[in-house]
């Protein structure tokens, strides 16, 4: 039996209301009525249809909602309906959780005997057209995962109602193995290599990103083996020898630098300050794991990871940032033996939301242009409310983040989501850092099914958005899924010591994962047939490489399977052995009885061949701009301009929707201070019984990388050790973590700039002393398409390094805050200004880049942080604000909105001999802090200042004027009431 | 099971809380932590396990619905939790109410318990339709109405008259219709509104953020045995955890919200 249940709300419809608010921007605010939505839950069910009333009022909260079954309420005089649903296939949370709640009702063993589809239904008066109707569907979905069906009222009547036909997957029958001959022209392996193997049909399968030398290399392996490859075999080498996965830009000899990028400067890096600690050496397990853990205190480690989710977020922003965040969650759980998620981070680099141009993927062989892109506010928006519905939905915490817009970014959004976990060091003698798949473990999937979405996920990531990327690359996260699975794993089964070994499915599914263990142990057997399917008809090769969501693989001991089954299975999980772990030397999988893969673990591992790359000179000069500034006396509007440029006003618009009180953890908040500025840096407690902190930051600047990307790491750096000690964490335990995310990376100039960065990253670290733990690149964001107008377009993101920071603060009882606090506080500028306003946001403003971008003086700003260090631990600090973009300027802004408090400044004399105002307020020099003292405390601080170079500037106000004097000039002269709504304008106009 | 022996032990020097988990609450841990903080004795149990031992319920003397996002709010906020607890423990929650007992419910927790109609109303989606985390200032009755004088009727509530607490939520509104309302006001169920205090007046925000009727916060019921309410006591556990700490670091280092916690304590002390 299908039967549907409609759900509409009583009373006033909130999201029907704000609907109406959103198809303003259409146009078509005069010609709509009302909208009012309605929820509709399509059911295939095999229990008597008497009981099917039951199922409708359980679904309906009597106070607020109603409910009618096989026909829609009338709740208004509507002209045309909407249906919006997920495509078959799509993960449809709801849908599950309905199915749920029925078989629970009637007590139902078997879930199978029951399937529900839920979408969307839009009622809509007014006087729209058809051609209204689907502009304003077109605004409500996403072709990619969802499905729209259009009706008018009189149309409605005449078929009775909506159709009931079920959104199933249906997939053709195919064979399910096919061998492939690789005796074949270098051409077709390319061909092969690039765009995939020819199916049965002649269509090929979606990219493998295997280039030529691989393709020879599997050619040869196979010819000493006598026989062709399977699908299988050829598909699973291309996960594991993906760009995803083996990171082989810096894996590879490049230059005269034989190790690689990553040995050398990277893990040379910590190598080198691990051992400089000796004793102090706070790394635990570092790269060698799922992220990177330290020491927290005696009983605990804390871990940190960054991962990016670009290529999906830009084809479904919502699915791409919600996997983004729940997959760097697993990452954690997949830390050791399982660590507890207990906060998150975000990052996003988009296009500018107000960009209207329109690009497409395709262009055909009659000029139509097809694939239209989705705009950058569109992207935009599906992509924070992703991370929202991840984060909240998960419990933990969304602390540090923030926001980056470039034009540069509308070809390929970025998208960063990083997690921070908690682990105990041992239970009884085991150190949780530690795990091993032992021989004759069975190899164990707990979580999610398998279905066709994330099929090609690691290898269509590993190249530019074109054309041809593949729509199944695109998946939807089910956090509630993934929240059973992680509760059940680190609140229950790890301390009860049931299994061995544990790791994440992300990119390249179980043939990752599996293949990734099996080199605990040396080699593992999978039966095929044993994973949970969602659906019936896929290929083994398909279940073996797809990148469905919420799935964890572990290896259990024979002898604790069963008390772990049952354990998962009373938690609502799903737990499935599909072979066991083996020493054989060989990663085996076969399919219903029949070997279909037997592949070496040496070759799987180690049979790559290297590459040896080599970068190639440039040169970038952009000249230093005149900006005629000299002599003028008035930057009171420069100020107010640069505060509202995105890239530097509040964004609390984001910070809000985000729970960062949850888990009862708080301490310097993503919002501060009476005017809710956000903060650069942020604080929590993630063991509620002691008194120590966590401090978290992360920083980027990829404009200093249009002049000089050495500058560019060196600054983020910089600025993300300056942020830890400015809210009071400390020099000597602090961790970073890199993400780089390149463009065209096979261009040798790009690799040229590319070992700048990494050479700063190797020289700044060992300089401050902060070991990189973890890290993650992604190498080809690049979007090659077609402008509006047909024409060929090419765009790639700036080359962008965010550096993340975590560290560990003694006594959070001693966090300081940006804002300034009281009137009659002395204002100090710790630091030297620069002439240093290359690549910033000043000369942005006048769409200039300039030459003369800040550089780091290591030594002057570790005496630097240690005085400010020094002066937080005793407490003589009412406010602490790290300098960053935008300058002084920028700093003085934000630290009197965040007060509510006026100040009066001179800058006549400034450390460093800053010449023309504009750099005096504007320059972005790195080494700098902008506290204030309470009067009280002026002689101590003075006193532990003495050694580094700093200047008393002002005071802060009561008034709220905010006045800079240059001398007699008074150079800005505005109110904090003033900055306070041009610093929220655009935040609030999101809101 | 009529007059089980805890309903006449009435005393208890450390009450047991059983705190429920499973399908995505999510608060259970830091909701564990306010009460043992506050002399409590306190078991997290997920679900299931209740449902297969169902008398278990009857060795706690106060049961708690924490935070969290139940099932992801999918079909609507505490609708599937709660209907999965009525299938298979209406019963025991029923028996369980009629002691000598404490109830809450925080946030998903309240939504729970409207939707198990243990408390009156209901909550819908906030009035700008987005998720919200901020503080909020509450009043524990209708301010200037005199009311707040008279004793506080819940044991949840003793002592406080004013109270600031942080919500997050993206389903806070509270519905009611005018005649339940009245009811309420009449029998003194509502236990908190949303007004504009401290936290109001120092950011610059409006009180009232979600839309809720009559600005209700949280409601009583069972004699003011059982609390609802949509803001988080136990985020408000540590005096850093406010945003006015950075303002004066002095203050104690106990929350303002330990106070809830501690009531429900000295409630079986007595």
């Amino acid at each position: 039996m299908i039967s549907r249940i409609y759900i509409s709300p009583k009373g006033i419809d909130t999201r029907g209301k704000l609907c109406i608010k959103s198809f303003t921007e259409l146009g078509l605010s005069e010609k709509v009525g009302d909208v009012h939505i309605i929820e509709s839950y399509l059911v295939e069910y095999k229990f008597s249809s008497d009981k099917f009333l039951k199922v409708a009022q359980a679904l309906t909260n009597p106070i607020l909602e109603k409910f009618s079954i096989n026909s829609i309420p009338k709740l208004l005089n509507f002209n045309y309906i909407i249906e919006i649903g997920f495509k078959p296939g799509v993960t449809d949370n709801v849908g599950h959780t309905t199915e749920e709640t029925i078989c629970d009702l009637f007590h139902l063993k078997n879930k199978s005997d029951i399937a529900v589809f839920t979408s969307k239904v839009f009622l809509i008066s007014g006087s729209i057209n058809l051609n209204d109707a689907e502009k304003i569907a077109s605004s409500l979905h996403n072709p990619l995962i969802e499905r729209s069906y259009i009706v008018s009222w009189k149309d409605l009547k005449k078929q009775k109602g909506l159709p009931s036909k079920i959104p199933g997957v249906v997939l053709k029958k195919t064979t399910p193995v096919i061998n492939v001959s690789l005796q074949v022209p270098d051409e077709e392996l390319i061909k092969i290599g690039k765009e995939g193997i020819m199916d049965e049909t002649g269509v090929r399968r979606g990219p493998l990103a295997l280039d030529l030398s691989s393709m020879k290399v599997i050619k040869e392996y196979f010819e000493k083996l006598k026989r062709n490859p399977t699908d299988i075999e050829i598909e699973s080498l291309a996960q594991t020898w993906s760009e995803h996965c083996k990171h082989t830009i810096f894996a590879n000899p490049i230059d005269d630098t034989k190790d690689g990028l990553y040995k050398t400067y990277i893990k040379g890096a910590t190598n080198l300050i691990r051992k400089q600690k000796g004793k102090k050496d706070f790394c635990v397990s570092v790269f060698s794991d799922n992220a990177g853990g330290i020491i927290f205190d005696k009983d605990y480690l804390i871990t940190h990871k960054v991962e990016t989710h670009n290529s999906p977020s830009a084809l479904d922003p919502f699915g791409g940032a919600i996997t983004g965040i729940v997959g760097v969650n697993r990452d954690t759980i997949g830390f050791g033996l399982g660590a507890k998620p207990v906060a998150n981070a975000y990052g996003f680099c988009f296009g500018y939301p107000d960009d209207k141009r329109k690009l497409f993927k395709n262009k055909d062989k009659n000029g139509n242009l097809s694939q239209q892109m989705l705009s950058p506010k569109r992207i935009m928006e599906g992509v924070i409310k992703g991370i929202n519905v991840g984060g909240n939905c998960s419990g933990i915490p969304t602390l540090n983040g923030f926001v980056k817009y470039d034009d540069r970014y509308r070809g390929k959004p970025l998208v960063f989501a990083g997690t921070v976990g908690l682990i105990p060091r041992k239970t009884g003698d085991r150190f949780l850092h530690e795990k091993k798949a032992k021989v004759g473990d069975y190899i164990v999937v707990v979580g999610g099914r398998v279905g066709l979405d994330g099929v090609h996920g690691a290898t269509f990531s590993s190249v530019a958005l074109d054309s041809n990327s593949p729509a199944t690359a695109v998946q939807i996260g089910d956090p509630i899924t993934q929240k059973k699975l992680s509760d059940a794993i680190v609140k229950e089964a790890r301390d009860m010591n049931l299994y061995n070994s544990i790791t994440d499915n992300g990119a390249g599914g179980i043939s990752c994962s599996v293949a990734e263990m099996a080199k605990e142990c040396g080699g593992a057997k999978v039966l095929l047939e044993k994973v949970p399917l969602k659906y019936l008809g896929l290929r083994p090769w398909e279940i073996w490489i797809s990148e469905s969501q919420e799935r964890m693989t572990l290896a259990v001991p024979p002898s604790k399977w069963k008390i772990f089954k049952n354990l998962m299975e009373s938690r609502g999980v799903e737990a499935t052995v599909i072979g066991d772990f083996t020493n054989s030397g060989k990663c085996i999988v076969q399919y219903k009885g029949k070997k279909i893969m037997d592949v070496g673990m040496e070759f799987l591992h180690n049979g790559l061949p290297k590459q040896h790359l080599i970068s190639a000179p440039y040169k970038i000069t952009t000249p230093e701009p005149l900006l005629n500034k000299e002599g003028e006396n008035f930057f009171t509007r420069d100020l107010e301009n640069l505060l509202a440029q995105k890239n530097i006003s509040g964004f609390s618009f984001i910070s809000e929707q985000y729970d960062h009180e949850v888990q009862a953890s708080s301490v310097l908040k993503p919002l501060s201070g009476s005017g809710l500025i956000n903060t650069d840096s942020q604080v929590f407690r993630p063991v509620l019984s002691s008194n120590k902190g966590v401090v978290l930051s992360s920083a980027l600047y990829p404009s200093y990388g249009n002049i000089n990307t050495y500058d560019m790491a060196a600054c983020a750096i910089d600025t993300v050790v300056r942020n830890t000690v400015a809210s009071g964490g400390s020099l000597s335990h602090l961790a970073i973590l890199d993400n780089f995310c390149w463009c065209s990376s096979y261009d040798q100039r790009r690799l040229a700039q590319l070992v700048d960065a990494v050479k700063a990253c190797y020289d700044l670290a060992v300089g401050y002393g902060t070991p990189f733990i973890s890290g993650k690149d992604s190498m080809f964001n690049d979007f090659r398409g077609y402008d509006e107008k047909g024409n060929p377009v090419s765009i790639s993101i700036p080359p962008t390094l965010l550096i993340s920071s975590i560290g560990v603060m003694k006594n959070l009882n001693k966090t300081v805050s940006p804002e300034f606090k009281n009137s009659g506080d002395i204002i100090y500028l710790l630091g030297e200004t620069k002439d240093e306003l290359g690549g910033g946001e000043y000369f942005k403003l006048f769409k200039y880049v300039g030459n003369s971008v800040p550089q780091v003086d290591i030594n002057k700003n570790l005496k630097t942080y240690r005085a400010l260090e020094q002066a937080i631990e005793q407490e003589l600090l009412a406010s602490s604000l790290s300098i960053t973009s935008g300058g002084l300027g920028i700093a003085l802004a934000k630290a009197t909105v965040g007060g509510m408090l006026g100040c009066n400044i001179s800058v006549r004399s400034m450390p460093g001999a800053p010449k023309s105002a504009d750099v005096k307020l504007f320059s972005e020099s790195q080494g700098r802090i902008l506290v204030s003292v309470a009067p009280k405390n002026r002689v101590p601080f003075e006193k532990i200042m003495k050694k580094i170079s700093y200047a008393k500037i002002g005071r802060v106000m009561k008034s709220g004027k905010v006045v800079v004097l240059d001398g007699k000039n008074k150079i800005i002269n505005t109110d904090v009431k003033k900055l306070y709504s041009i610093y929220h304008k655009f935040s609030n106009s999101q809101k | 099971m009529g007059n089980n022996k805890y309903i006449r032990q009435a005393q208890y020097l450390r009450p047991k809380i059983i705190i429920m988990s499973g399908y995505g609450l999510n608060c259970e841990e830091e909701t564990k932590f306010a009460f043992e903080s506050a002399g409590g004795m306190a078991d997290i149990v997920h679900i299931n396990d209740l449902i297969a031992k169902p008398k278990m319920l009857f060795k706690y003397q106060i049961l708690v619905f924490p935070g969290g996002f139940s099932y992801g709010d999918d079909t609507g906020s505490g609708k599937a939790y709660a209907n999965k607890f009525k299938n298979h423990l209406a019963e025991e929650l029923r028996e369980f109410l009629s002691g000598r007992t404490l109830a809450i419910g925080i946030c998903n927790g309240f939504q729970i318990m409207t939707n198990l109609s243990i408390l009156p109303g209901a909550l819908t989606y906030n009035k700008n339709g987005k998720y919200i985390d901020r503080w909020v200032d509450l009043a524990t009755s209708l301010q200037g109405s005199g009311e707040s004088r008279k004793v506080f009727k819940s044991p949840w509530l003793k002592g406080i008259k004013k109270i600031s607490l942080p919500i997050a939520h993206g389903e806070g509104h509270y519905v009611i219709d005018k005649k339940e309302y009245r009811k309420m006001k009449t029998n003194k169920d509502i236990a908190f509104v949303y007004t504009k205090g401290e936290i109001c007046k120092f950011q610059n925000l409006e009180k009232n953020p979600n839309g809720s009727d009559y600005d209700i916060a949280g409601v009583l019921a069972y004699n003011g045995r059982v609390l609802g309410l949509m803001p988080h006591p136990e985020r408000a556990m540590f005096s850093h955890q406010s945003p006015l700490w950075y303002k004066n670091k002095k203050i104690p280092k106990d929350g303002k919200g330990l106070q809830i916690f501690k009531n429900a304590i000295n409630y079986f002390r007595k």
